[in-house]
């Protein structure tokens, strides 16, 4: 019996190594194929060409240092034009046409969403490098961004214990990003105690520039007496009006701070930041962070983009991490193969810009520190607060009653991404 | 006296009590109630370095309270974030940048430093939380400030906090007053203390005194109040009823006014479209990127006149007309043309001229966002009082609104280009006949109407992004304002902006954001099935076709 195993294993030891090796031979001239998947025309434009080049610079890096199993990497960029639908489609491309063994790319979740369907269908591997609203787990998506529990939640618990505010504004763009985590952030507050009569959520259309009355009603509802704060999921564009009307009103940060979650070192290069100082916001990584690996990378990103005063931000860690997670993770596994891959990526641990190391979690989120800053004249951020530790990212929000039961373990025997512990039952994705 | 030739006797005790005896301090004696006490202050120096922001708040109020001739230029330069530490040996410098050049000058003895960059200085860190402490104790010092200004500011500042500021300090203050708007505002925060603290016939004419201020601090004074007595609590109660009727006629005025300020943008971004549009007939889908191309106008005046950013603005004005206008004219000669009479071909190929004008902007700026700065003198707001502030860069837009519609109607009414314009579109053939140049006047129509959208650009920058979707945001709302106001009419134009500002922004607390706008979308569909002309509809002649 056992003699019969070994031989079968011999064998295949050895087909193994004989079709490696000519595979080897085959593939020498050939290269790994890394699909860059990010819009470089329309509105997203303007947040993520950066982070393609992001990704030009890491492979170029990579290819210094000679390489991945011996080849040369080689980018495929595609441009889906900030088009919902066209990032499916151009997902598809790079997969089964451009023969790409993994994708780094995405930016808002609606194109996430979109691309979702075509990865799991074709089974690749796709890095989403944004902070999002969890509630999603994919067997095929590595998500690099924080999960709320790594920015939301940290940045309202500085507010309340460092700040005392007592009162609050959660004011957001119209879509589900913020209204995901408006939902965990209500119930977290009120879970904490703070009345609903001290809540405020508010919710505009994209690129709001009219922020008259909605200031007005902040300034009102800030003027009980209480300590009072916005926590403003406010999507790009919207914020630059939205701050000028508060600094315009009279509304200074000690009196009311705003902290946000998306207003990075990217969005205030070159703006006119007089109306913004004071103000918070929450990401994991911030371009003034003191450390070596931040200080290299910083000096790579300006030698690269050759602009000495083009800036680095949180999305732009997040793929340095994720791409070296990759770049770990296929060494470890020998081959690009997906699968092989996906199970190699878990528990992966690389440097982050911080001065720490991330890891890959089984929910397929990772470890990162949360910081606070507040903004500067100079557009950068004085960080103010961080965690004591790294952040584990939780794909189910604790503080929602229909996630409340979910986790996420992508490793055998489990291999669910939406385990319900009570019903023990494995949902299945449903988005 | 600067607080730098004082710093080197500091350190010594009896030269700084020789030096109090001799001078008299200036303004703020009312916390020197201390016997000085020098060690204490010494370590209270020597925690501002650190890391923790408790101790450095505990540390500044020891500070506030010996009141040394550092204190306010200390506080004053962590409020702006100029006061550094140097790294060897933890001594403060206070910082002061010069263009490229950074000069660290001691708060107490040493040499002053000048370099070019910030090295082996740390700047002392300053987070929200400490800053509103320093506000507040430098509001206390700074009661009997000879500017009457900064008087009103601080006891302002302490109406904020009322319970830490101490009623006999106030007392005495009040006293000494000059002037009547901070007796006033010293007055309202002496009743918010008394009326927590005073006994009853303090608390009744504290009560009365409240009812007159419309400030929140007030407000909340009254609605927190324990009445001992039920006289005193049907007075608070009344008075809070006074206030409350006061502050909502305020906030209506205060809705009307931010209805009138987005009717502004929008009749401004509309006037423009009315021309090409309501008079040419031209579709023109790339109104929106000749404001956009205004606002860049903005943005490349305020490169070239980086030190006069008051003045920039003005120039922007014109050249904003003249560009805007001249790639107008250059839309109209290549592409438009040719299509005169064929709307739905001319919809097409303007919103390819949308596309083109757009990633070349993209090209030569970037798809970043540009910064327009706001010039001081539009920052800001118009106190009226507690509650009614009007802010001055909205208040400029609804002049600059009213006047660019006053001069285009002057244009269009009195000067020959106006008289050729309205004979053009009334009757071409018949203009012609007459020797009118038709298609002279057709080119310089629309290039007025896209000069006026350049200028609408220029207003759009001092409100919102300045980025290559900035004409996509507004073309839709122009759109729907000529219509409704009545094709062809610049007046239906005006009142049309205005009126859906003002509805706009009637909806807007009571339905949200989104909705208010989805509602004002519904009622303009409703309108047009009844109207289908407008609010002003064109009669005559010109109207039958």
């Amino acid at each position: 019996m056992i003699k019969a195993t070994l031989k079968k294993l011999a064998l295949a030891t050895a087909i193994t190594t004989v079709s490696l090796s000519s595979a080897g031979l085959s593939w020498a001239e050939d290269t790994i194929k890394v699909g860059i998947l990010h819009s470089l025309s329309g509105t997203m434009a303007i947040s993520e060409t950066t982070l393609k080049d992001t990704m030009l610079m890491l492979i170029d890096e990579q290819n210094k240092k000679g390489g991945l199993l011996g080849k040369k990497l080689e980018a495929v960029v595609v441009d889906p034009a900030s088009n919902w639908p066209l990032f499916a489609e151009k997902a598809r491309e790079l997969i089964s046409k451009n023969k790409t063994d993994v994708v780094f790319g995405c930016w808002t979740s609606v194109s996430r969403k979109s691309v979702l369907p075509v990865f799991e269908e074709l089974n690749s591997i796709l890095f989403y490098p944004v902070q999002y609203e969890g509630e999603e787990s994919s067997k095929n998506v590595f998500y690099t961004g924080a999960a709320p529990n790594q920015q939301a939640i940290p940045a309202v618990e500085y507010l309340m214990d460092d700040i005392g505010v007592e009162r609050w504004v959660l004011a957001g763009t119209d879509y589900v990003y913020p209204r995901t985590t408006n939902k965990i952030l209500k119930a977290y507050l009120l879970a904490k105690g703070v009345e609903e009569k001290d809540i405020m959520i508010n919710y505009t259309p994209f690129g709001h520039s009219d922020w008259q009355s909605i200031v007005s009603d902040i300034k009102k509802f800030g003027s009980a007496g209480k300590k009072t704060a916005v926590v403003s999921t406010i999507n790009g564009d919207a914020n630059i009006p939205f701050y000028k009307e508060l600094g315009n009103q009279g509304i200074s940060a000690e009196d009311i701070p705003v902290l946000a979650f998306s207003v990075g070192e990217e969005e205030l290069s070159g703006l006119d930041t007089k109306p913004l100082v004071g103000h918070l916001a929450a990401w994991n990584y911030f371009m003034s962070v003191e450390s070596d690996e931040n200080e290299d990378f910083i000096s790579a990103w300006k030698t690269f983009i050759k602009d000495k005063k083009r800036v680095t931000n949180d999305p732009m860690e997040a793929h340095y991490i994720g791409f070296n997670m990759w770049i770990k993770a296929v060494e470890k596994a020998g081959t690009t193969d997906p699968t092989a891959v996906q199970e190699a990526l878990i528990g992966v641990s690389v440097p982050n810009l911080s001065g720490g190391y991330s890891a890959m979690m089984p929910n397929h989120h990772i470890t990162k520190p949360v910081l606070i800053g507040e903004i500067q004249k100079d557009g950068q951020f004085d960080i103010v607060w961080e965690t004591s530790g790294l952040v584990a990212g939780d794909a189910w929000s604790d503080y929602l009653p229909g996630s409340k039961d979910m986790i996420a373990d992508w490793r055998t025997p489990l291999s669910c991404g939406s385990y319900n512990v009570k019903t023990k039952k494995c949902s299945g994705q449903n988005y | 006296m600067s607080p730098f030739s004082i710093a080197a006797l500091v350190r010594k005790p009896i030269s700084l009590l020789l030096f109090l005896c001799m001078i008299s301090v200036p303004a703020p004696q009312v916390l020197a109630e201390e016997i000085p006490d020098n060690d204490l202050l010494d370590d209270a120096w020597k925690t501002l370095p650190s890391k923790n922001y408790n101790n450095k708040a505990k540390a500044l109020e020891t500070i506030a309270r010996q009141n040394p001739p550092q204190a306010l230029p200390v506080m004053k330069a962590m409020l702006e974030g100029q006061l550094y530490y140097s790294k060897h040996d933890k001594a403060l410098y206070f910082l002061q940048e010069t263009g490229d050049n950074y000069t660290f000058s001691p708060v107490f003895s040493g040499e002053q430093i000048s370099q070019e960059n910030r090295r082996g200085f740390k700047k002392v860190k300053v987070n929200n939380r400490l800053r509103s402490t320093i506000r507040q104790l430098l509001a206390v010092m700074q009661l009997k400030h000879k500017d009457a200004d900064i008087r009103l500011a601080a006891v302002q500042e302490l109406l904020k906090k009322p319970e830490i500021s101490a009623s006999h300090l106030i007392k005495k203050a009040v006293e000494s007053e000059t002037d009547s708007r901070v007796t006033t505002a010293m007055q309202t925060l002496l009743a918010v203390i008394q009326l927590e603290k005073g006994d009853e016939t303090e608390q009744r004419s504290a009560i009365k005194t409240l009812s007159q201020s419309l400030n929140s601090s007030a407000m909340n004074a009254l609605r927190d109040y324990q009445a001992p007595t039920e006289t005193l609590k049907n007075a608070a109660q009344s008075a809070i009823k006074k206030i409350d009727d006061k502050r909502d006629l305020y906030a209506k005025a205060e809705t009307i006014f931010f209805g009138l300020s987005l009717g502004s943008v929008l009749a401004l971004s509309a006037i423009g479209l009315a021309i090409t549009f309501g008079v040419m007939g031209v579709i023109n889908m790339a109104h929106g990127e000749l404001m956009m191309i205004g606002a860049y106008t903005t943005y490349v005046v305020q490169l070239l006149m980086p030190n006069n950013i008051g003045a920039s603005i003005l120039v922007a004005i014109p050249a904003a007309f003249i560009v805007a206008g001249l790639v107008g004219i250059a839309i109209e000669r290549s592409v438009i043309r040719h299509l005169y009479g064929r709307p739905l071909e001319t919809l097409l190929a303007t919103f390819g001229v949308s596309l083109v004008l757009q990633q070349t902007v993209r090209t030569i700026f970037s798809p970043l966002n540009r910064s327009v700065e706001t010039p001081q003198w539009m920052s800001g707001a118009w106190q009226i009082n507690e509650v009614l502030a009007l802010t001055w860069n909205r208040l400029y837009i609804i002049l600059f609104c009213l006047a660019v519609f006053a001069a285009l109607i002057m244009v269009m009414k009195k000067t020959t280009l106006g008289l050729q314009v309205r004979a053009v579109s009334q009757n071409r053939n018949m203009a012609r006949a007459m020797g009118v140049r038709s298609t002279w006047v057709d080119a310089l129509t629309f290039g007025l109407g896209s000069g006026i959208a350049g200028l609408a650009g220029v207003a759009l920058s001092l409100l919102t992004n300045v980025g290559p979707n900035l004409g996509q945001a507004y073309i839709i709302d122009s759109f729907m304002v000529v219509v409704f106001g009545g094709v062809g009419n610049l007046w239906g134009t005006l009142v049309a902006g205005m009126s859906l500002g003002v509805i706009n922004k009637l909806l807007e607390p009571w339905a949200g954001a989104v909705l208010a706008k989805i509602l004002v979308l519904i009622f303009i569909i409703l309108f047009i099935q009844k109207r289908p002309k407008g609010l002003f509809p064109q009669r005559g002649r010109a109207a039958e076709d």
